[in-house]
Protein backbone atom coordinates (compact mmCIF):
# COMPACT_ATOMS: atom_id res chain seq x y z
CA UNK A 1 0.00 0.00 0.00
CA UNK A 2 1.00 3.74 -0.86
CA UNK A 3 -0.13 6.65 0.19
CA UNK A 4 -1.23 7.88 -2.98
CA UNK A 5 -3.53 4.62 -2.74
CA UNK A 6 -5.80 6.37 -0.19
CA UNK A 7 -5.25 9.96 0.16
CA UNK A 8 -7.62 11.51 -2.19
CA UNK A 9 -5.41 14.87 -3.66
CA UNK A 10 -9.04 16.65 -4.56
CA UNK A 11 -9.79 16.82 -1.30
CA UNK A 12 -5.96 18.16 0.31
CA UNK A 13 -5.87 22.07 1.81
CA UNK A 14 -2.84 23.39 1.09
CA UNK A 15 -3.98 26.12 2.81
CA UNK A 16 -6.37 25.50 5.88
CA UNK A 17 -8.96 27.99 6.74
CA UNK A 18 -9.59 26.81 10.05
CA UNK A 19 -7.37 27.71 12.86
CA UNK A 20 -8.69 25.38 15.77
CA UNK A 21 -8.58 21.94 16.00
CA UNK A 22 -12.36 20.94 15.39
CA UNK A 23 -12.20 23.19 12.45
CA UNK A 24 -9.83 21.58 11.03
CA UNK A 25 -10.94 18.43 11.41
CA UNK A 26 -14.62 19.91 10.03
CA UNK A 27 -12.26 21.57 6.73
CA UNK A 28 -11.02 17.95 5.71
CA UNK A 29 -14.27 15.89 6.20
CA UNK A 30 -16.03 18.50 4.15
CA UNK A 31 -13.46 18.19 2.11
CA UNK A 32 -13.60 14.73 1.52
CA UNK A 33 -17.36 15.18 1.13
CA UNK A 34 -16.66 17.49 -1.74
CA UNK A 35 -14.57 15.23 -3.14
CA UNK A 36 -17.34 12.95 -3.48
CA UNK A 37 -15.85 10.09 -0.98
CA UNK A 38 -17.91 10.16 1.73
CA UNK A 39 -21.98 11.71 1.61
CA UNK A 40 -22.41 15.47 2.24
CA UNK A 41 -25.07 14.34 4.23
CA UNK A 42 -22.81 12.46 6.71
CA UNK A 43 -20.14 14.83 7.02
CA UNK A 44 -21.42 16.04 10.37
CA UNK A 45 -21.78 12.95 11.81
CA UNK A 46 -18.56 11.82 10.42
CA UNK A 47 -16.82 14.98 11.89
CA UNK A 48 -18.60 14.23 15.29
CA UNK A 49 -17.20 10.70 15.30
CA UNK A 50 -13.40 12.35 14.64
CA UNK A 51 -13.31 15.23 17.30
CA UNK A 52 -14.67 12.87 19.89
CA UNK A 53 -11.87 10.02 18.90
CA UNK A 54 -9.28 12.85 19.04
CA UNK A 55 -10.85 14.01 22.44
CA UNK A 56 -10.02 10.19 23.52
CA UNK A 57 -6.73 10.26 22.98
CA UNK A 58 -5.01 13.16 21.06
CA UNK A 59 -3.45 12.20 17.61
CA UNK A 60 -1.17 14.66 17.79
CA UNK A 61 2.13 12.76 17.67
CA UNK A 62 4.53 15.18 18.03
CA UNK A 63 6.99 17.15 15.33
CA UNK A 64 4.21 19.71 14.24
CA UNK A 65 1.93 16.26 12.79
CA UNK A 66 -1.07 15.37 13.46
CA UNK A 67 -3.18 12.24 12.46
CA UNK A 68 -6.68 12.41 13.44
CA UNK A 69 -8.59 9.24 12.28
CA UNK A 70 -11.64 7.19 12.84
CA UNK A 71 -13.76 3.81 12.01
CA UNK A 72 -17.21 4.59 11.21
CA UNK A 73 -20.26 2.83 9.35
CA UNK A 74 -20.78 5.34 6.99
CA UNK A 75 -17.52 5.30 5.45
CA UNK A 76 -17.32 3.13 2.64
CA UNK A 77 -13.39 2.38 1.61
CA UNK A 78 -10.25 3.67 3.42
CA UNK A 79 -9.78 7.35 2.13
CA UNK A 80 -7.58 10.24 3.92
CA UNK A 81 -6.76 13.90 3.27
CA UNK A 82 -3.87 16.32 3.83
CA UNK A 83 -4.49 19.88 5.54
CA UNK A 84 -1.30 22.42 6.06
CA UNK A 85 -1.07 25.42 7.48
CA UNK A 86 0.85 27.56 8.54
CA UNK A 87 -0.46 28.66 11.62
CA UNK A 88 0.49 26.76 14.45
CA UNK A 89 -2.99 24.66 15.49
CA UNK A 90 -3.28 23.07 19.36
CA UNK A 91 -3.84 19.42 18.71
CA UNK A 92 -2.97 18.68 22.49
CA UNK A 93 -0.41 17.16 21.04
CA UNK A 94 2.17 14.58 22.88
CA UNK A 95 5.10 17.21 22.68
CA UNK A 96 2.82 20.21 23.32
CA UNK A 97 3.34 22.14 20.26
CA UNK A 98 1.75 23.17 17.77
CA UNK A 99 0.29 20.91 14.33
CA UNK A 100 1.22 22.67 10.99
CA UNK A 101 0.18 19.30 9.07
CA UNK A 102 -2.56 17.15 9.67
CA UNK A 103 -3.42 13.89 8.21
CA UNK A 104 -7.31 12.79 8.30
CA UNK A 105 -7.87 8.94 7.79
CA UNK A 106 -11.49 7.67 7.22
CA UNK A 107 -12.12 3.74 7.56
CA UNK A 108 -15.13 1.94 7.29
CA UNK A 109 -16.12 -0.24 10.55
CA UNK A 110 -15.24 -3.42 9.37
CA UNK A 111 -12.15 -3.02 7.92
CA UNK A 112 -9.79 -2.89 10.89
CA UNK A 113 -6.95 -4.34 8.98
CA UNK A 114 -6.88 -2.18 5.74
CA UNK A 115 -7.03 0.27 8.40
CA UNK A 116 -3.85 -0.72 10.34
CA UNK A 117 -2.60 -1.45 6.73
CA UNK A 118 -2.85 2.69 6.06
CA UNK A 119 -1.90 3.84 9.68
CA UNK A 120 1.08 1.81 9.38
CA UNK A 121 1.61 3.24 5.87
CA UNK A 122 1.27 7.26 7.03
CA UNK A 123 3.29 6.51 10.69
CA UNK A 124 5.98 5.30 8.36
CA UNK A 125 6.30 8.04 5.91
CA UNK A 126 5.81 10.33 8.95
CA UNK A 127 8.93 8.85 10.48
CA UNK A 128 11.14 10.53 7.46
CA UNK A 129 12.42 13.54 8.19
CA UNK A 130 12.65 14.76 4.68
CA UNK A 131 8.97 14.14 3.84
CA UNK A 132 7.81 15.95 7.67
CA UNK A 133 9.37 18.87 5.83
CA UNK A 134 8.48 18.82 2.77
CA UNK A 135 4.97 18.75 4.03
CA UNK A 136 5.70 21.67 6.45
CA UNK A 137 7.13 23.61 4.08
CA UNK A 138 3.93 22.96 1.20
CA UNK A 139 2.01 25.43 0.09
CA UNK A 140 0.48 24.53 -2.76
CA UNK A 141 -1.32 21.14 -3.85
CA UNK A 142 1.39 20.75 -6.37
CA UNK A 143 3.66 20.51 -3.80
CA UNK A 144 1.72 17.87 -1.24
CA UNK A 145 1.53 15.57 -4.14
CA UNK A 146 5.05 15.87 -5.24
CA UNK A 147 6.07 15.08 -1.39
CA UNK A 148 3.83 11.91 -1.81
CA UNK A 149 4.90 10.71 -4.61
CA UNK A 150 8.59 11.17 -3.74
CA UNK A 151 7.91 9.73 -0.59
CA UNK A 152 6.15 6.53 -1.97
CA UNK A 153 8.83 5.46 -4.67
CA UNK A 154 10.72 2.24 -3.61
CA UNK A 155 13.97 4.35 -3.04
CA UNK A 156 12.08 7.53 -1.47
CA UNK B 1 23.36 -12.92 17.20
CA UNK B 2 23.83 -15.24 20.66
CA UNK B 3 22.14 -13.50 23.85
CA UNK B 4 24.89 -15.00 25.91
CA UNK B 5 27.19 -12.59 24.26
CA UNK B 6 25.66 -9.86 25.58
CA UNK B 7 25.43 -11.03 28.92
CA UNK B 8 28.95 -10.07 29.42
CA UNK B 9 27.75 -6.20 29.36
CA UNK B 10 25.63 -7.53 32.96
CA UNK B 11 22.61 -6.27 31.32
CA UNK B 12 19.59 -8.74 32.11
CA UNK B 13 17.67 -9.12 28.67
CA UNK B 14 14.36 -10.81 28.91
CA UNK B 15 12.36 -11.59 25.68
CA UNK B 16 9.04 -13.02 24.70
CA UNK B 17 6.29 -13.24 22.50
CA UNK B 18 2.75 -12.11 22.64
CA UNK B 19 -0.28 -12.22 20.79
CA UNK B 20 -2.15 -9.16 20.07
CA UNK B 21 -6.02 -10.88 21.07
CA UNK B 22 -8.00 -7.79 20.55
CA UNK B 23 -10.73 -7.11 17.68
CA UNK B 24 -9.01 -3.95 16.68
CA UNK B 25 -5.73 -5.07 17.10
CA UNK B 26 -2.99 -3.05 17.88
CA UNK B 27 -4.28 0.61 16.41
CA UNK B 28 -3.13 4.06 17.73
CA UNK B 29 -4.85 4.25 21.32
CA UNK B 30 -3.07 0.08 22.17
CA UNK B 31 -0.14 1.30 20.97
CA UNK B 32 0.13 4.26 23.18
CA UNK B 33 -1.15 2.84 26.05
CA UNK B 34 2.10 0.28 25.41
CA UNK B 35 3.84 3.19 24.91
CA UNK B 36 3.05 4.62 27.89
CA UNK B 37 3.82 1.78 29.99
CA UNK B 38 7.03 0.94 28.32
CA UNK B 39 8.21 4.82 29.26
CA UNK B 40 7.73 3.98 32.98
CA UNK B 41 11.19 1.13 32.62
CA UNK B 42 14.12 2.17 32.28
CA UNK B 43 15.56 -0.57 30.03
CA UNK B 44 15.30 -0.49 26.49
CA UNK B 45 12.25 -2.23 24.76
CA UNK B 46 12.33 -3.71 21.85
CA UNK B 47 9.37 -4.69 19.57
CA UNK B 48 8.96 -6.81 15.94
CA UNK B 49 6.70 -8.04 13.64
CA UNK B 50 8.56 -10.27 11.26
CA UNK B 51 11.72 -8.40 10.24
CA UNK B 52 10.06 -4.91 11.56
CA UNK B 53 12.02 -3.75 14.47
CA UNK B 54 10.49 -0.95 16.79
CA UNK B 55 11.13 1.08 19.68
CA UNK B 56 8.59 0.12 22.48
CA UNK B 57 8.56 3.09 23.43
CA UNK B 58 7.82 5.46 20.46
CA UNK B 59 4.33 5.70 19.95
CA UNK B 60 4.75 6.28 15.41
CA UNK B 61 7.16 3.68 15.91
CA UNK B 62 4.56 1.13 17.49
CA UNK B 63 1.93 2.35 14.92
CA UNK B 64 3.88 1.08 12.11
CA UNK B 65 3.90 -2.65 13.31
CA UNK B 66 0.20 -3.03 12.43
CA UNK B 67 -0.40 -5.73 14.10
CA UNK B 68 -3.82 -7.31 13.81
CA UNK B 69 -5.24 -9.68 16.22
CA UNK B 70 -3.87 -12.73 15.88
CA UNK B 71 -0.35 -11.24 15.30
CA UNK B 72 2.58 -12.51 17.40
CA UNK B 73 5.24 -10.11 18.44
CA UNK B 74 8.21 -10.10 20.01
CA UNK B 75 8.90 -8.21 22.75
CA UNK B 76 12.71 -7.66 23.91
CA UNK B 77 13.95 -5.49 26.91
CA UNK B 78 17.25 -5.19 27.60
CA UNK B 79 18.45 -3.27 31.17
CA UNK B 80 18.25 -3.35 34.97
CA UNK B 81 14.40 -3.73 34.93
CA UNK B 82 13.57 -5.32 31.71
CA UNK B 83 12.51 -8.41 34.21
CA UNK B 84 9.15 -6.36 35.42
CA UNK B 85 8.91 -4.56 32.31
CA UNK B 86 8.34 -7.74 29.95
CA UNK B 87 6.00 -8.86 32.81
CA UNK B 88 3.68 -5.84 32.84
CA UNK B 89 4.26 -5.16 28.93
CA UNK B 90 2.82 -9.37 28.43
CA UNK B 91 -0.38 -8.26 30.99
CA UNK B 92 -1.11 -5.39 29.02
CA UNK B 93 -1.18 -6.67 25.68
CA UNK B 94 -2.72 -10.96 26.83
CA UNK B 95 -4.66 -9.93 29.51
CA UNK B 96 -5.84 -6.47 29.82
CA UNK B 97 -5.92 -6.27 25.98
CA UNK B 98 -4.67 -2.84 26.31
CA UNK B 99 -7.45 -2.04 28.64
CA UNK B 100 -6.34 -0.19 31.05
CA UNK B 101 -9.24 -0.60 33.71
CA UNK B 102 -7.25 1.65 36.25
CA UNK B 103 -7.48 4.87 33.88
CA UNK B 104 -11.39 3.33 32.12
CA UNK B 105 -12.76 3.11 35.66
CA UNK B 106 -16.32 3.11 36.44
CA UNK B 107 -17.03 7.23 34.43
CA UNK B 108 -16.84 5.33 30.84
CA UNK B 109 -18.65 7.79 29.99
CA UNK B 110 -17.23 10.71 27.89
CA UNK B 111 -18.49 13.41 26.64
Amino acid sequence: MRLSDFICFDAVKAQLNSVDRDGVIAELVESLADAGKISCADSVKITQAVIKRENEASTGIGKGMAVPHVKHKLVKEVVATIGCTSQGIDFNSLDKQPVYSVILLLSPADKADKHLRAMENIFRNLRKNDFRSFLRQARTLEQIQEAIFDTDEPNG
Amino acid sequence: MFFGEKAVLSEPVYEIEVEIKNADGLHMRPAMRFVDLAGTFVCDIEVSNDDTYVDGKSIMQMTMLAATRGTRLKVKARGPDAQEAIKALQELVEEKLFDDSAAAGSGGQKA
